[in-house]
């Protein structure tokens, strides 16, 4: 007893340091002026915000692999997902665009999701000698109908008025009603990959996962239809006020030179603030839920299965069924972080949808931060992201104090240009030391 | 019906580039599966590996070209290709003892080297970007054809023509060496068996006295040379982009699962089954059918061509659901 | 002194002795059989005297020289072939192979080794190309002995070879380990069927709870009532 009381309060300790040193490091970031710092407030807030949404993303991770030890290598793919969500219910309705073919692009798709119904039907149902032949016709048959219906709604759709949309549009709703369909759409993502992988080798649910997340990232850059692809879809709508609406309003001025700030930047950091109040919202929260759940019998059962799967389902739990459940959890908070993720950005923009910063650097977060803690994922989050971005300014820095006894000249500058690419080689440093010397994170579990 | 321009054009679009595709998945699907049997786990940093030994190779070509070193008619990568395995081996062979030995010791997980893996991919990736940056880079010299489109038509006379480009044919021929030594060393050689042996029965090896340090960094080794062959040859036959790289690790794994991990034989089928499948699932048959006196408005595309990943990742699904070990039989699901 | 002699052993995997004193010794030639109830810790001292245990107290001597301190492999070195209960094959190569890995550790010509064991198991002889995976339960037990016969070993420990195969085939076992026994190799094994695996013993080591109970020539424990009716089922 006494050992967990002990542990718990280490943790807590350590939670309050991080917390401390994320605390100084954005105080920094806001108010001092040198080769490390910006010394601007603007600067310092843009951080936070995309910290605390990464935050959301680690979160999502850490249900995965904390909870369950499951490794999902496809979290572009979900948050991309979850980015859907704003476009299709939040963004104005496309003059046109429903009239060129969306009932028909909808019928495309319920006849090809009915395909792979109908074929899983086929394949229990049918005898022995006819299952192949069965399956084959029922696939070719849909695929064609399926392609019939499709291609020519879309290119109706993409035909409509190309230049400014081309896409389904949205309908128009409050963008905050749109967080919780990204969180559906991921949801439903993770339930097809975890009923296919789960139960399997562990390392074939990071393969499945890491080909599910390239495909629909693959999805959002070419299907201009539903979110304009690579041309981007802007334009989102936002939950707080515009800055120049507020650079416009006499009151709000009048306030900010009682600040002693000019109003541009004033009405930026007021809207900045504003967004973190939501997503601190949001993400506290989701704590809450994850650490009632967590301590909820549910709870236990996950941690009891995590910690020794054999003897879990020898005790008659469906390990599997556990897995999948969490699985679809964790996936739809990082949807839910997607759609968070694009309302801040106002901007869907598939072509940064990168792999090594959506997947792979949030597993640097929860890693970092402490596999299994909600707290610790988070804190982790937050402080990865800041030195992510600041290790941009960072290393090509380091870089000209490295190279400055070197004459000028061709490695110096191959070595200055690609200086901005060490972030990448600090974060994979991170992440073994951590996982080397302190496998239980920043903030262990406790 | 014109039998013999629909299998020139056949040839031309589909069985050429697959059969070189194929072959640069086999031997990245080689590696995958022998890091896989020796050492237990799945190394995302395969791709990294591919891309980071072939901006070596890339380096060493500008300096033997810097030097006025020809091959004439074949690029020079051949020639720096050697050294840049040997550079990207030592590399391999240090991320080995700072981060893989230490799991592997412990026993650890599977899963737990898989994100040790990911570290390492990070960092290799960093490396990459460093030495040659992000941006596309075509290094073949020499010869781009074998076989123009042109002089084709002239030798047969066909309306359909067909080019045969050096880098094809030499990443078949250089595939076909590789592949015939790596079996022969598995099947003959005293290392080899003793290989094959740890990755059947890793304590009754150890009886039997093989040094698993020894068949650990031999494996390195060599699916190192296999992945910087594979990048290189891919490299040679498309362009070089790092993050091409990381992208093709999907077809891969689906290569090398299919195959069934851990077997050697699976992963060459696999690579092949995989890179097959794609092509001929994203070429517009419109021609060919056209030839065989099919007219079609459309295309006759199945998938376009920027889901080409969609492809492995069904063939993987599939796999996976009917058959967890591979069609060869590899290690347990 | 006997060629092997492990005396005294203490010691087990936690903080508990499994072995609470154990003696074996095995002369040239000999062939010494363990039995006792399961959990006697029989598997555990065989694993002592090949060095997969530490041992707390005790030693063990092969040919006078002490070996205590070395691993498993420098024990095969030295002389001692171990065939594990399961998974003592190599299932995807070929019953060859599976002798060439054996042999590993020689550097010297061991063509005639082979042959030596191809002529003892003339049913794995027929098979040499086929993968050992595929082979039956018997004659996988085959070519793990001989396997384990590869290095040419002076002792040869055998963890329940006959566990899982049919008495027409225990039987048939028993009998190669006997004419291995006659070429001079001393024989150690742990085995379930106590009445007749004591049958071919020249010595018989009832264990119990880690330490010996009755240790006596095969033959005699046969004859020992006490022996019959509380280990041998009557």
């Amino acid at each position: 007893m006494s050992n967990t009381r002990q542990a718990d309060a280490t943790s807590r300790w350590r939670a309050l340091i991080v917390f401390a040193a994320i605390v100084v490091l954005f105080l920094l970031e806001g108010t001092t002026r040198n080769a490390l710092f910006s010394g601007s407030w603007n600067t310092a807030l843009a951080i936070l915000n995309m910290g605390l949404i990464s935050a959301v993303m680690a979160l999502g991770v850490n249900m995965q692999w904390g909870y369950a030890g499951l490794f999902n290598a496809g979290v572009v793919g979900f948050l991309a997902l979850g980015a859907l969500g704003p476009v299709l219910v939040s963004t104005a309705p496309v003059q046109g665009a429903w009239a060129a073919g969306g009932p028909r692009v909808i019928l495309a798709l319920v006849v090809g999701f009915g395909t792979l119904v109908l074929a899983a039907q086929v394949w229990k149902r049918a005898g022995r000698g006819w299952r192949i032949p069965a399956l084959i016709a029922t696939l070719v048959v849909g695929f064609v109908a399926y392609r019939w219906l499709f291609d020519p709604a879309v290119m109706a759709i993409e035909a409509n008025n190309s230049a400014s949309a081309g896409n389904i549009g949205g309908f128009g709703l409050p963008v905050l009603l749109s967080w919780p369909v990204g969180a559906l759409l991921a949801a439903g993502a993770a339930w097809g990959v975890g009923k296919v992988a789960l139960g399997l080798r562990s390392d074939y649910l990071a393969i499945a996962t890491l080909g599910i997340g390239e495909i629909i990232v693959a999805v959002m850059r070419n299907e201009e239809w539903l979110a304009r692809g690579v041309k981007n879809m802007s334009g989102i709508p936002r939950p707080v006020p515009y800055e120049l609406d507020l650079q416009n309003d006499p009151g709000f001025v009048a306030k900010a030179a009682a600040w002693g700030l000019d109003a541009a930047t004033a009405s930026g950091i007021w809207v900045k603030l504003l967004y973190a109040g939501l997503f601190g919202v949001v993400l506290l929260v989701l704590i809450l839920l994850a650490e009632l759940a967590l301590k909820s019998p549910w709870g236990r059962m996950m941690r009891a299965i995590r910690d020794n799967e054999t003897a879990a389902s020898a005790m008659g739990k469906n390990v599997t069924g556990r897995h999948l459940q969490i699985f679809i959890i964790g996936s739809a908070v990082i949807g839910l972080a997607g759609a968070m993720m694009v309302t801040l950005d106002g901007l869907v923009s598939p072509g940064g949808f990168n792999p090594l910063r959506y997947t792979f650097l949030i597993w640097v977060m929860v890693i970092v931060g402490g596999s299994g803690n909600n707290w610790g994922a988070v804190l982790g989050a937050i402080l990865v992201w800041f030195l992510w971005i600041k290790a941009e300014v960072w290393g090509p820095a380091l870089m000209h104090l490295i190279t400055a006894p070197l004459p000028e000249g061709g490695l110096r500058s191959q070595l200055l240009g690609g200086a901005p690419h060490m972030r990448f080689i600090a974060m994979g440093l991170v992440l073994l030391l951590v996982l080397r010397f302190a496998p239980r994170g920043l903030v262990p579990e406790k | 019906m014109d039998v013999l321009n629909a299998l020139v054009a056949l040839s031309n679009f589909v069985i050429i580039p697959a059969a070189a595709y194929g072959a640069q998945l086999a031997l990245g699907a080689l590696g995958v599966t022998l890091i896989y049997g020796i050492l237990r786990f799945s190394n995302f940093a395969h791709g990294d590996t591919m891309a980071f030994g072939t901006a070596l190779v890339i380096l060493v070509t500008w300096g033997l070209q810097a030097l006025g070193i020809s091959l004439g008619p074949l690029p020079v990568a051949l020639l720096a290709l050697p050294i840049g395995i040997a550079l990207c081996s030592v590399f391999v062979l240090g991320t080995d003892r700072a981060v893989y030995r230490f799991y592997r010791r412990k026993r650890s997980e599977p899963i737990i080297l898989v994100m040790a893996s990911v570290g390492v991919m990070f960092i290799m990736n960093g490396l990459t970007r460093l030495v040659i940056g992000v941006d596309e880079i075509r290094f073949d010299d020499g010869a781009r054809f074998l076989v123009t489109v042109q002089q084709f038509k002239a030798w047969t006379g066909l309306t359909e023509g067909l080019a045969l480009r050096v880098s094809q044919v030499l990443t078949l021929v250089i595939t076909a060496l590789a592949c015939w030594a790596l079996f022969r060393f598995l099947n003959r050689s005293r290392a080899g068996k003793a290989m094959r042996a740890y990755s059947d029965n890793e304590d009754l090896a150890l009886l039997s006295g093989i040094d698993p340090e020894r068949i650990v960094r031999l494996t390195w080794i060599i699916a190192t040379a296999l992945a910087v062959t594979a990048g290189t040859l891919y490299g040679l036959d498309k362009s070089f982009k790092a993050f091409n790289y990381f992208q093709i690790l999907l077809p891969i794994f689906a290569a090398s699962i299919v195959g069934g991990l851990g077997n050697p034989l699976g992963a060459v089928a696999g690579g092949f089954i995989v890179a097959f499948s794609e092509v001929a699932v994203t070429y517009p048959w419109k021609k060919v059918a056209g030839y065989l006196g099919i007219q079609s408005d459309g295309l006759l595309q199945l998938l376009s061509t920027e889901y080409k990943f969609a492809v492995s990742f069904v063939i993987l699904i599939v796999v996976l659901l009917f058959r967890p070990t591979g069609l060869f039989r590899g290690k347990s699901v | 002194m006997s060629y092997l002699s492990a005396t005294d052993m203490r010691g087990g995997y936690g903080k508990a002795d499994i072995l609470q004193g154990c003696t074996l010794t095995v002369d040239k030639g000999q062939i010494a059989v363990i039995v006792g109830p399961n959990g006697a810790g029989k598997s555990t001292a065989m694993k002592a005297v090949f060095g997969m245990l530490g041992l707390r107290e005790g030693a063990v001597t092969l040919g006078g020289e002490d070996i205590t301190k070395l691993t498993p492999q420098e024990r095969v070195r030295k002389g001692m072939g171990f065939v594990p209960q399961t998974h003592n094959i190599f299932p995807t190569m070929t019953v060859e192979e599976n002798l060439e890995m054996g042999a590993f550790i020689r550097e010297d010509d061991y063509r005639d080794t082979l042959a030596q064991v191809y002529d003892l198991f003339p049913a794995v002889a027929d098979k040499r190309a086929q993968r050992a995976g595929e082979l039956s339960g018997g004659q996988r037990q085959q070519v793990a002995v001989g396997r384990a016969l590869m290095t040419k070993p002076s002792l040869l420990m055998l963890d329940e070879p006959t566990a899982g195969v049919s008495p027409i085939v225990m039987d048939e076992l028993f009998d190669r380990i006997i004419e291995v026994a006659r070429t001079g190799i001393s024989i150690l094994m742990v085995e379930q069927n106590a009445r007749q695996a004591l049958e071919i013993a020249d010595i018989g080591y009832v264990l119990v709870q880690g330490a010996n109970r009755y240790t006596d020539t095969g033959k005699a424990l046969m004859a020992d009532p006490e022996v019959r009716r509380t280990f041998l089922g009557g």
